[in-house]
């Protein structure tokens, strides 16, 4: 370990290219996300469509958006359940 | 048949205009006939990069809207065998062409012309649309930095919206700073884009001095490093397959130093 690197070690202080590396992917995916607006759309399309064979979904009072949190994007969606269909098993 | 290459960014400032110059220059020494248009009409840079300001009769605008022969309006550059300039307008805005108009001044000058580089406004409106309309292929501009990178992300979304083919340029290295933790590298960035790699260009103080002069370092590849970098990429840009320069070989003398001491990666 040279003395750069212990310097580094020490304080905890990172790389800014590493830093910049982050906020970079970070800022990348919410870009892309909301760049094309049919995007998160198709996504929630697709999902009501998977939990719809479980549940009845309210696509009205279905929404999906995209976020940050402590250095990672979230994508978080909430579904309104209207009912549980009897005969899952 | 020749082909339209457009040299765009996203971010302004990060080395446009004098990629588009200096590949220009690079592919008229390889004995192709070359025409650079200036695309940013309103902000005219590239004569004066070239050193061809004094020579200016009409521009891209007196083309498209038929006061000239396109002939007319080309510069020759004297210093070489082929390599003409396409002036924007200083007094118009980027409303004056349209994409329209751009594909048929493209489709006329490939009949003539190997290379056709467009160097294109910064931004994503009008100027940009034009720029691109007539493009076969395109080379993205960007410097190791977050927020070029991230205008470089849009950009290669508009052009894959477009079906053009693009890749990266990688402009303003430092080797100093990447070493020491300090820049992204190349290996970062085009991770980060996915988009293959034409080129990269070491940041080089001669280039502020041959712009001073209106003399594109890609004349004198020999004298500087980024010249040599310039005109490989022109080379990639022909077809040949050149290995990318080693920009971490000139270390300083007090790079070495602090090497010696255990104070350099």
């Amino acid at each position: 370990m040279n003395l750069r690197a212990l310097l580094k070690a020490l304080t905890g202080k990172q790389d800014s290219k590493e830093v910049a590396k982050e906020r970079l992917r970070l800022v990348l995916v919410h870009d892309r996300a909301s760049v094309a607006p049919e995007f998160l759309d198709k996504i929630k399309e697709e999902i009501v469509c998977v939990i719809s064979k479980y549940m009845e979904i309210d696509e009205a009072q279905t929404v999906i958006n995209m976020h940050h949190a402590e250095g990672t994007a979230i994508l978080e969606a909430n579904l309104a359940i209207k009912n549980i269909r009897r005969n899952l098993r | 048949m020749g082909e339209v290459i457009v040299i765009t960014s996203g971010k302004g400032g990060v080395g446009k205009t004098t990629t588009t110059a200096n590949l220009g220059v690079g592919l008229a020494l390889h004995n192709k006939k070359v025409v650079l248009i200036d695309a940013d009409i309103g902000l005219r840079n590239l004569d004066v990069v070239m050193g061809l300001e004094n020579r200016i009769v009409y521009d891209l605008v007196a083309v498209v809207e038929g006061h000239c022969r396109t002939k007319q309006a080309l510069i020759r550059d004297k210093r070489y065998e082929n390599l003409y300039l396409l002036p924007a307008a200083q007094t118009r805005d980027k409303n004056a062409v349209s994409p329209e108009q751009m594909r048929k001044l493209c489709a006329e000058l490939k009949e003539d012309y190997d290379y056709i580089l467009v160097d294109c406004p910064a931004g994503i409106e009008q100027g940009f649309r034009n720029a691109i309309a007539g493009a076969d292929q395109a080379i993205i501009v960007t410097t190791p930095e977050v927020s070029a990178v991230r205008d470089a992300d849009r950009i290669i979304g508009l052009l894959e919206a477009e079906e053009l083919k693009a890749r990266l340029l990688i402009n303003r290295l430092r080797p100093d700073m990447v070493k020491r933790g300090d820049m992204m590298d190349i290996d970062d960035i085009v991770e980060i884009l996915a988009i293959e790699l034409i080129g990269v260009i070491p940041d080089d103080e001669k280039i502020i001095v041959s712009t001073n002069r209106g003399e594109p370092v890609a004349a004198n590849a020999n004298n500087s490093l980024s010249g040599q970098a310039y005109i490989n990429v022109a080379k990639r840009i022909l077809g040949e397959s050149v290995a990318f320069l080693d920009l971490y070989q000139n270390q300083s003398f007090f790079s070495r130093l602090k090497k010696l001491i255990g104070f350099g990666s």
